[in-house]
């Protein structure tokens, strides 16, 4: 089920609060974050935010055809080496 | 012969039917034309005259994207997915299902048909 278009989409504030200040200072830095849930909004465009999957922080450069998606999708918690056999000993090496 | 959107319309079915064998429409848009322009439902795809079929033609081209254009607007927001790299762009370039459904087994409308695995024993039949 969607989220209640009553609340507005989910913004990670401080995340936001930080993208704001970069904006006024016309700064770019890589900010890391764990708010994988928080929606990319238009400021974030053009910034790279560092964002943990669980492991490590995924540089993502937000360009603007992300907006609307939520960070976590840009950062896969996941990592599938393929199933048994030689072929995927190989790979994971 | 009625072609609408570049699709020839079976002749001997109920014209409402007939219309669903276009691509993008569906029972409800086709009960939805045929109110518009005012076209028994009822009727067969090879009674319809000329003029009927052109007001069909019209409002089906005027105000619905069918056939070709549908297609390439459903590759293009997938293409969207593949290029931004996100979740469901991978699921997609992987020809795995993208919302989350269990992959260990079904899955088969995406992954297509089963693919024999080297080395794995199949299930002992009963």
């Amino acid at each position: 089920m969607p989220r209640s278009v009553k609340k507005g989409p989910f913004i990670d504030e401080k995340l936001l609060a930080k993208i704001d200040g970069m904006n006024h200072r016309g700064e770019k830095k890589v900010i890391k974050t764990w708010a994988r849930a928080s929606m990319i909004s238009p400021e974030f465009v053009g910034h790279t935010v560092a964002v943990h999957n669980g492991n490590k922080f995924i540089p993502v450069y937000i360009t603007e055809n992300m907006v609307g998606h939520k960070l976590g999708e840009f950062s896969p918690t996941r990592l599938f080496r393929g199933h048994g056999g030689k072929l995927a000993d190989k790979r994971s090496r | 012969m009625a072609r609408i959107a570049g699709v020839d319309l079976p002749r001997g079915k109920r014209i409402e039917i007939a219309l669903t064998y276009i691509f993008g429409i569906g029972p409800t848009r086709a009960k939805e034309i045929l109110d518009a322009c005012g076209v028994d439902p009822d009727r067969r795809t090879q009674d319809l005259d000329d003029d009927d079929v052109n007001r069909l033609r019209r409002q089906i081209e005027g105000n619905y994207k069918v056939e070709g254009a549908l297609r390439t607007e459903r590759s293009m927001n997938i293409k969207r997915l593949m290029d931004i790299g996100c979740y469901r762009g991978l699921r997609h370039r992987r020809g795995l299902p993208a919302r989350g459904q269990r992959t260990k087994t079904n899955a088969r409308t995406h992954k297509g048909k089963k693919r024999a695995i080297a080395g794995k024993k199949a299930p002992p039949r009963k």
